[in-house]
């Protein structure tokens, strides 16, 4: 907190600050989250045979995607070891392995929603179907958001190397990639897992 | 064209003339002085705390004129029974704005504004955590309030209350678009205030002067820290509720409707998790104020400075499990109200404490009837009733009595006129010379002084009586049979008052900007804290040098030790660079919400598209800080000693 | 300053003054006409009461240190700018409204539960099932089979049992003299006990804001003795139209309604209110009030 103010140190402490409040920021995304569980809560049992989850989703479909997404999550966590080991090659690779996977998620969401509303379950059927692919969606938003934001470090990585700022910015990214899956792994058993059941 | 823009009201038509030529007038005088590079140079692309205050101010003071205006009219309508002024619709707007624009584009704002003025240089620093970041939350801000406002001349207002209740803002029975606008117009803005919310938190905890520990901090900034702290906590709370509420009406879902097995009272749960909360978040900044200027202006250490700490804290720890206040009459089972009754009450004890520390600061002191003082010393009075008529309420079966009725009405205006205006008032009174340099004038604010307190005692004691009297909120009309006629008419006469007040306050500052007592020490009121150290307005920098703060007042410790806060020799500062993508990155997310609002739906995704664009531009840019090289600061400072 | 305060004193006596006094018949929420008006009606005076106890003495304390110790010349009141702590003082104002609020919460608590409780329970409670609509009142008689709009007639003396439900924007069903209000929510039937001691006609309206027609949605409650009540009944079954399915659809949109009083009405019409708006997805709890309220159910 209170460092002597040569610039190095100040650039660095400005670093360590944008950590932190990423942190917080993470912290009200957990909010959000949690708000969006609450609601799904509350209306899950608000609808009617044929639209219950476990005529709807269907268990190949899910479990291939939380086995994606943290598949990702590791390659994510490689990453970062690649990055202090100050080799850029192989971080490059490992985001790049990580954007596939999440891509991959994101398809196969995009495919599972496809099919359900093929089947009539849209988000205007009912009330739980309505929490449904709002709660769902936002953390499928969140995922792409990060694709999108993980092909930019790349280029970054690319043009300056691993210094402080690019460093900073993969720590960052990877510490929101990790707080996706913690979120997906509750949306798997509190609306996949317990649906089915 | 005729669904486009609002018509068929001559009050909107005066509005839309009025609109016209202000727009024209401005666009005018800045290309005749030619001055639209100084705006988008010193103002639009600006990362500085001060300048980004000033906005603020600017901004909230605009907003407590349209939400005024919108109280005078409603109180015209109301100030006799069966008055023909408004039709039901447009009084149903006006009080959805009111409450609106004067809780989040007019209360929020003038806090951020205080923020940005005031912590930094409170705490030794240079600027904020984030200044590009702060430039954003301003930007959504200012897009937010003005898509709210253009709701009242294009596509209609909102008409569902200032918390929008669903089914009432459901598609089913509001299917225009003035609760899309309010959506949007809150999320846009609500968006900034949670950014502000990290940004100054993380301010305050990672960038206080050295040796300031946080239990030396100026209370000020505890306050802050304390209203940060819940904002993280519930404004992502305010943006789930909206975002349902918009999925709901945007994509037919049922999640708040009356059909499709959507439940309304969630909606009613989840708006109020963040809506108590946010009453405090607007108030705690208020007590900090008033802590510094009791202390200031009674030339005293304030009273009790753990206990106010700890109060500050405990308030802001309460506020979240007092939500069910505001329905106990949902009935949610004697258990549940019986259980949030008496939280509401224990938030009592905390404030009580504060109240007789402020007493204990001010006995034994000096008190010197300055304008913030005056302003300080009328909220004590006005906010014990308005504290006692809260414990009131908080009792359950009681407030089945008092609920949505004028007791409430007269409640809340009183904590938050008296606790919030007054106290930001009290702000604006105290630093104004530390941001401009020069003092508002003493008599013009003695006038606006005595105006605001008269008129508010007459406006608001009345509806207390109007309440036991089954007066119920949110009528547009009522008749001659239940005796209500002459209360509603001298309220209306104190909210004229009041209205005159703020009218004085408009010429008191353009009086002071021309005549206004010049402060060339820097310290006008022989203050405590370490942003009387500087000069004032403060240089971009704040402080050439970092100063040392290892007591709790360290302003006034210094003084008293004769030390000299110049140095002989200075170093290069590193500073933020300014940048105009926050501009743009808000415009876009304007077009976005204006898009959405319409169900135009390719404007929408362009405007969300320019967002994306904005945030990766940003990522890209690596080169965002500059050095004022020692020389310019030994310069800058040289200037500033002559001066003074 | 002096005059501020002096000001603000004498406003808030002024204002006791009227509590207290209650000066005015027309202060109905001063003047309860039944048990449960009274019970909340107590409440409030003992708030009041506590409230001031803090209240004044503190006003009078910032008029006395105010006008002390002002910075003038010659001000020879004690100055002490280093004093800033006293472990008793503190422990005295932390200890004050700790105190109050434990015995409001006390008074609160206690109150709240007698309240869910039908205020007498040696008669016969009637029921009336009240649904909030786009702008009007809907009351039914299950007991007698009849129903009425914007106004309702029940028995002096008897406990009332509403049950609260809208077909309409959330709405809120407000007797003042007769006791607190109580939301109606659409999917919910929320219990509320009201009583009137006298005969009298009372002073009825929706509270809680519901869109254009709002203001207008007020309606009478008519307490009878016994006997009259029984006659009444009989008056509208026998005189008054009956109402059917078009007939409830054609009342429940958007508008307002003169007082109607219908001979019966089509079965089971409230439950299927609450049912299509959401009650079908409720727990039974939920959907029937809260379980101490539910307890009472079988009275």
């Amino acid at each position: 907190m209170q460092q002597s103010i040569t610039p190095q140190h100040e650039h660095e402490h400005h670093e360590s600050m944008k950590v932190f409040g990423f942190w917080i920021f993470l912290m009200t995304d957990c909010i959000l989250f949690a708000c969006l569980f609450a609601t799904f809560a509350v209306l899950r049992t608000h609808t009617d045979s044929p639209f219950t989850g476990n005529e709807l989703f269907e268990i190949p479909g899910f479990t291939a995607e939380t086995f994606i997404l943290l598949t990702s999550s590791f390659t994510s966590g490689l990453a970062t070891l690649a990055m202090n080991k100050g080799k850029v090659k192989p971080l490059i690779g490992w985001l790049a392995v990580t954007v596939l996977l999440g891509a991959a998620f994101i398809g196969l969401e995009i495919n599972e929603f496809m099919k359900m509303v093929s089947e009539g379950a849209t988000i205007s059927t009912n009330a739980f179907l309505s929490s449904f692919y709002t709660l769902v969606s936002t953390h499928g938003l969140h995922v792409s958001v990060g694709i999108v934001w993980m092909i930019a470090i790349m280029i970054q990585l690319k043009k300056h190397g691993i210094q402080s700022v690019t460093k900073r910015k993969v720590q960052v990214m990877s510490l929101y990639w990790h707080f996706l899956d913690v979120v997906w792994i509750f949306l798997f058993t509190v609306v996949y897992l317990m649906g089915v059941m | 064209m005729k669904d486009f823009f609002v018509t068929g009201d001559p009050l909107i038509y005066g509005a839309d003339a009025a609109i016209v030529v202000t727009v024209v007038a401005i666009v005018f005088v800045l290309t005749y002085f030619k001055k639209w590079r100084w705006l988008w140079r010193e103002w639009i692309t600006t990362v500085d705390h001060k300048k980004i205050g000033i906005m603020y101010i600017i901004c909230s003071l605009l907003m407590l004129f349209r939400g005024g205006v919108d109280a005078i009219l409603m109180r015209l309508q109301l100030a006799m029974p069966d008055t023909k002024f408004l039709e039901s619709q447009h009084y149903n707007e006006i009080f959805t704005t009111h409450g609106t624009i004067m809780i989040l584009f007019m209360a929020m704002p003038f806090m951020f504004a205080l923020f940005n003025w005031v912590i930094p240089l409170q705490i030794g620093a240079r600027d904020v955590a984030f200044p590009y970041l702060n430039a954003l939350s301003f930007w959504l801000f200012f897009f937010g309030a003005l898509l709210f406002n253009i709701s009242f001349v294009i596509g209609g207002s909102p008409d569902a209350g200032w918390l929008a209740y669903p089914p009432l803002s459901e598609l089913s029975h509001s299917p225009g678009v003035g609760e899309n606008f309010y959506i949007w117009g809150i999320q846009i803005s609500g968006i900034g205030s949670l950014a502000s919310g990290i940004n100054f938190l993380v301010t305050i905890l990672k960038m206080r002067a050295p040796g300031m520990k946080l239990m030396k901090m100026p209370l000020f900034s505890w306050s802050v820290l304390a209203s940060c702290i819940t904002i993280i906590f519930t404004f992502p709370v305010l943006t789930v509720t909206l975002a349902l509420l918009f999925v709901d009406r945007f994509f037919g879902a049922h999640i708040f409707t009356m059909d499709g097995g959507g439940n309304p009272m969630m909606y009613v749960n989840l708006i109020w998790m963040w809506g108590h909360p946010e009453v405090y978040i607007v108030v705690l900044p208020a007590f900090g104020i008033y802590s510094e200027v009791v202390s200031t202006f009674s030339k005293k250490k304030i009273f009790g400075y753990t206990s106010m700490v700890f109060s500050m804290m405990i308030i802001s720890v309460l506020s979240y499990f007092t939500w069910v206040h505001h329905f106990f009459t949902m009935g949610a089972g004697a258990d549940v109200n019986a259980f949030f009754a008496i939280t509401t009450m224990a938030i009592g004890i905390p404030t009580g404490v504060k109240v007789f520390n402020w007493l204990f600061t001010m006995f034994r002191g000096r008190i010197r009837m300055t304008q913030p003082m005056l302003w300080t010393l009328a909220f004590v009075p006005c906010f014990l009733v308005g504290g006692a008529t809260g414990v009131m309420l908080a009792v359950a079966p009681a407030d089945y009595q008092y609920h949505n009725s004028y007791f409430l009405i007269a409640h809340f205006h009183q904590t938050l006129i008296g606790g919030v205006v007054f106290g930001y008032l009290a702000g604006l009174y105290y630093w104004w010379p530390k941001i401009f340099g020069f003092k508002l004038n003493d008599r013009l604010g003695k006038w606006a002084f005595w105006l605001w307190n008269i008129g508010f005692y007459v406006c608001f004691m009345p509806q207390y009586a109007l309440g036991f009297m089954g007066m119920t909120r949110r009528v547009y009309t009522y008749g001659w049979d239940m005796g209500w006629a002459p209360y509603n008419l001298v309220s209306t006469v104190g909210a004229f008052l009041m209205g005159i007040g703020f009218v004085v306050q408009g010429w008191q500052i353009i009086y002071s900007i021309k005549r206004g007592e010049r402060d060339l020490t820097g310290d006008p009121w022989n203050g405590r804290t370490l942003e009387w150290s500087i000069p004032s307005p403060p240089p971009v920098y704040n402080f050439a040098k970092i100063p040392e703060a290892s007591e709790q007042d360290a302003w006034w410790e210094m003084k008293k030790k004769g030390i000299k806060p110049t140095a002989t020799s200075y170093e290069a500062i590193h500073m933020p660079k300014n940048s105009g993508i926050p501009f743009l990155m808000s415009v876009c997310w304007f077009i976005a919400g204006f898009g959405l609002t319409f169900h135009w739906i390719w404007i929408g995704l362009a405007g969300l598209a320019g967002v994306g664009i904005c945030l990766l531009a940003r990522s890209f840019q690596y080169k965002t800080e500059y050095y004022i090289p020692a020389k310019e600061v030994s310069r800058i400072e040289a200037m500033y000693r002559r001066g003074a | 300053m002096k005059k501020l305060a002096m000001a603000k004193t004498s406003l808030l006596l002024l204002l006791s003054a009227c509590l207290l006094a209650g000066c005015d018949k027309r202060f109905i929420l001063l003047h309860p006409k039944g048990p449960v008006a009274q019970k909340e009606y107590d409440l409030i005076v003992l708030s009041a009461i506590l409230c001031a106890i803090v209240v004044i003495p503190v006003l009078a304390l910032l008029v006395f240190i105010v006008i002390r110790y002002r910075d003038k010349p010659g001000n020879k009141a004690t100055y002490r700018p280093e004093w800033n702590e006293s472990k008793w003082l503190e422990v005295f104002w932390w200890g004050i409204p700790i105190v109050i609020i434990g015995v409001l919460g006390f008074y609160t608590a206690k109150t709240t539960f007698a309240l869910v409780k039908p205020p007498v329970t040696n008669v016969k409670p009637v029921t009336i099932q009240v649904t909030s609509l786009d702008w009007k009142w809907l009351f039914q008689y299950p007991d007698q089979k009849i129903a009425t709009v914007n106004y309702a007639e029940i028995p002096a003396g008897v406990p009332v049992q509403f049950v609260l439900t809208s077909d309409a924007p959330m709405n809120s069903f407000w007797v003042p003299q007769l006791g607190g209000q109580e939301y109606t929510m659409p999917g919910m039937a929320m219990r509320l006990w009201l009583q009137a001691d006298k005969p009298g006609t009372y002073y009825g309206s929706g509270a809680n804001f519901t869109g254009k027609g709002f203001a207008h949605m007020k309606f009478k409650v008519v307490a009878k003795p016994q006997s009259e009540f029984l006659a009444w009944t009989k008056q509208v079954k026998k005189t008054a139209p009956a109402l059917t399915k078009e007939g409830y659809e054609k009342l429940a949109r958007q508008g307002l309604a003169e007082k109607t009083a219908f001979s019966s009405y089509p079965a089971g019409l409230f439950e299927e209110i609450v049912d299509k708006n959401g009650g079908k997805y409720m727990s039974h709890e939920m959907k029937h009030g809260h379980g101490h309220m539910h307890q009472h159910d079988e009275n």
